[in-house]
């Protein structure tokens, strides 16, 4: 447990390969909401790549020490999308896939929102959006003080940034310096009532961020090769900047109803839709 | 009352305080001497023996004297501006990752502004936060309502795994932070505004959770929290001459409440008069009258003393005190209204 470093996994998985883990994370989306009776698969489409490329070929982690104190931490702030974390962990072998099946029950500790003190694997509890870039400022001056080499990834919504809080700790972030802090931005272009842009702007959140003393990498956040290559440049990136993945993306991916669509951020498919829909992604490219 | 006004003055604006008196600051002037508030030397000195020891705060280093700490580990103190959400956010993820921090601002912005952070992150996740609300209740006096936190004990105690301490003294203080290093969850400290005349003459030998008896009495029980704590005292002590016997409980953690000692109050001295300098409303007072309707041990008199369920009006600390009669004559005057109520 006194490592001071984790060794990375990356390119241990080819761009194939993690191309059927972000179809993997949106299958097991669909077959886990169907248990729920409701969840939030637009959120998930929009970012698997994402979580494809940071689990399964970035993050420093090890499985089977979860608590690793120089283990690179991921917080959620956009903790909806959990539904599909939760099969990427047991996939990772941090519990059973089978204790997924309890998702949503009473009792589970998988519930929509993720809980760091039931699941394994999970860094910080999450759900209430706007907090998640705070905690990443904690958990990444925690490491500083510590003397780890760890990383703090923040995955957020671009609805989630018209919150305040967001910007207290990107203030914050860059006051301190804090280089080993990097927010992924999944710029899905949709919060819950319609497009952020008319709901609030938030953008253009390259310019926000870069004002707020941030170093930014716009990647297109469904290219895989550009994600991985993005996530990469990290290492040679300024130091003394807190980093920024701006990751456009489509809200819904791989699935044509729901892609930009602002009728499924919640939702539920039943009997020939539900069977649609898994073909579609079993089908599709992306 | 021109007195308080100086107080007030003198101790509310931090920049007040430097260059008066006989105190190092954290860039070395001397400052005011503010007898009770040690938060920074105290945390100070824990943290030269406990690297786990961090402390934050927004922008009011000077009022809380985390500048004390500063001065001593500045690598582990964080001021993160007028932005109290994040600090408490941040005060989490550092705890997440082994720290035990002490996030201090005024109460009515930690509790208030701060309380779904508080919830959410510290206490849900069942992290060691300590959330150091100072400037309580209404000594912040003529700041008016917007620097008041009437309300935090009532939003706090109905937080689950949030265990609640109303700090009385300075030596208290001292007590309360050294127990709570190795106390388990998150903390929300409730501190007076740094002037609370001294009940505890020593550093009291103090366990969370477990109520002070401070003075024995069979005709009433006074059960105080914070900087009611004082006055409810001196109280008894002028009803003792007048032949009065008032029993004086410190009640300083205020959840979860040391349910024993207010049974026995209620069994052994028939009335319970709660004192607190907050809303009445879900604060201490009703917290005791849950666990005796609860426990169906009925006093024979009942009294929630506090603040009624109102803005208060402007004043110096002192004068709200005497408005609401919680100095020593107020509560004198209330707990012989109490007996008399026959």
């Amino acid at each position: 447990m006194n490592d001071t470093v984790l060794a990375g996994r990356r390119a241990t998985m080819s761009v194939a390969e993690l191309r059927e883990k972000a179809r993997f994370i949106r299958t097991e989306t669909l077959r886990l909401t169907k248990i729920a009776g409701a969840g939030h698969y637009s959120s998930v489409f929009s970012c698997a790549e994402l979580m494809a490329a940071l689990y399964y070929d970035e993050l420093r982690i090890d499985p089977t020490r979860p608590k690793h104190l120089a283990r690179d931490r991921f917080v959620m702030g956009k903790g909806h999308a959990a539904i599909g974390l939760y099969p990427v962990l047991a996939d990772l072998g941090y519990f059973a896939p089978s204790e997924l099946d309890t998702f949503t029950r009473l009792g589970s500790p998988f519930g929509d929102h993720p809980d760091m003190k039931k699941i394994p694997g999970i860094d910080f509890s999450s759900g209430s959006l706007g907090h998640a870039l705070s905690v990443g400022v904690g958990i990444a001056l925690g490491g500083r003080l510590n003397g780890f080499d760890y990383r703090t990834w923040a995955l957020l919504g671009d609805g989630e940034l018209a919150e305040g809080q967001i910007w207290e700790a990107a203030m914050s972030a860059s006051h301190y310096g804090l280089g080993k802090l990097v927010a992924v931005v999944d710029n899905n272009q949709l919060s819950i009532d319609g497009f952020t842009q008319d709901i609030m702007s938030t953008g253009p959140i390259d310019e926000r961020f870069a004002a707020f003393g941030w170093q930014v990498h716009r990647v297109d956040g469904h290219d895989l090769n550009a994600v991985l290559k993005a996530f990469r440049s990290l290492d040679e990136a300024d130091p003394s900047k807190p980093q920024c993945i701006l990751a456009d993306t489509v809200k819904g991916k791989g699935v044509a109803r729901m892609e930009l669509s602002t009728d499924w951020h919640v939702g539920n498919l039943v009997g020939e839709d539900y069977d649609a829909v898994m073909n579609e992604l079993m089908e599709g490219v992306i | 009352m021109s007195a308080d006004w100086q107080d007030q003055s003198e101790v509310f604006n931090g920049t007040a305080n430097v260059g008066l008196k006989d105190r190092r600051s954290f860039d070395g002037t001397d400052t005011r001497s503010i007898p009770a508030f040690v938060f920074g030397e105290e945390l100070a000195d824990i943290a030269n023996e406990d690297p786990r020891v961090v402390v934050l705060t927004a922008d009011l280093a000077r009022s809380n004297r985390a500048n004390d700490f500063a001065a001593v580990h500045p690598e582990r103190f964080f001021n993160l501006g007028i932005a109290e959400k994040n600090m408490i956010t941040v005060a989490a993820g550092l705890a997440s990752t082994g720290f035990v921090p002490f996030a201090a601002t005024f109460a009515s912005f930690a509790a208030l502004i701060g309380c779904e952070q508080l919830r959410t992150d510290c206490a849900y996740p069942q992290l060691p936060v300590r959330v150091v609300g100072h400037h309580s209740g209404m000594s912040l006096g003529f700041y008016g309502t917007s620097h008041h936190s009437l309300e935090d004990i009532g939003i706090t105690r109905s937080i689950a795994d949030l265990t609640v301490v109303c700090v009385t003294d300075a030596n208290h203080l001292r007590a309360v932070l050294r127990a709570s290093m190795d106390y388990p969850g998150a903390m929300y400290l409730r501190l007076g505004r740094g002037r609370d005349p001294e009940v505890y003459s020593e550093v009291p030998e103090i366990e969370i959770g477990k109520a002070i008896s401070l003075k024995d009495g069979a005709d009433l029980t006074i059960i105080a929290t914070g900087s009611t704590v004082h006055p409810s005292l001196a109280a008894a002590r002028e009803l003792e001459a007048q032949g009065i016997n008032v029993r004086v409980i410190d009640m300083f953690t205020v959840s979860p409440l040391d349910e024993g000692v207010v049974l026995d109050a209620a069994a052994t001295t028939g009335g319970i008069l709660t004192v607190e300098e907050g809303n009445i409303t879900n604060g201490l007072g009703s917290g005791v009258a849950d666990v005796l309707l609860e426990n169906l041990v009925l006093p024979t008199r009942f009294r929630k003393h506090g603040v009624p369920d109102e803005h208060v009006p402007v004043g110096p600390p002192a004068g709200l005190y005497a408005h609401y009669r919680l100095d020593t004559a107020g509560i004198v005057s209330v707990v012989k209204e109490m007996l008399n109520d026959d």
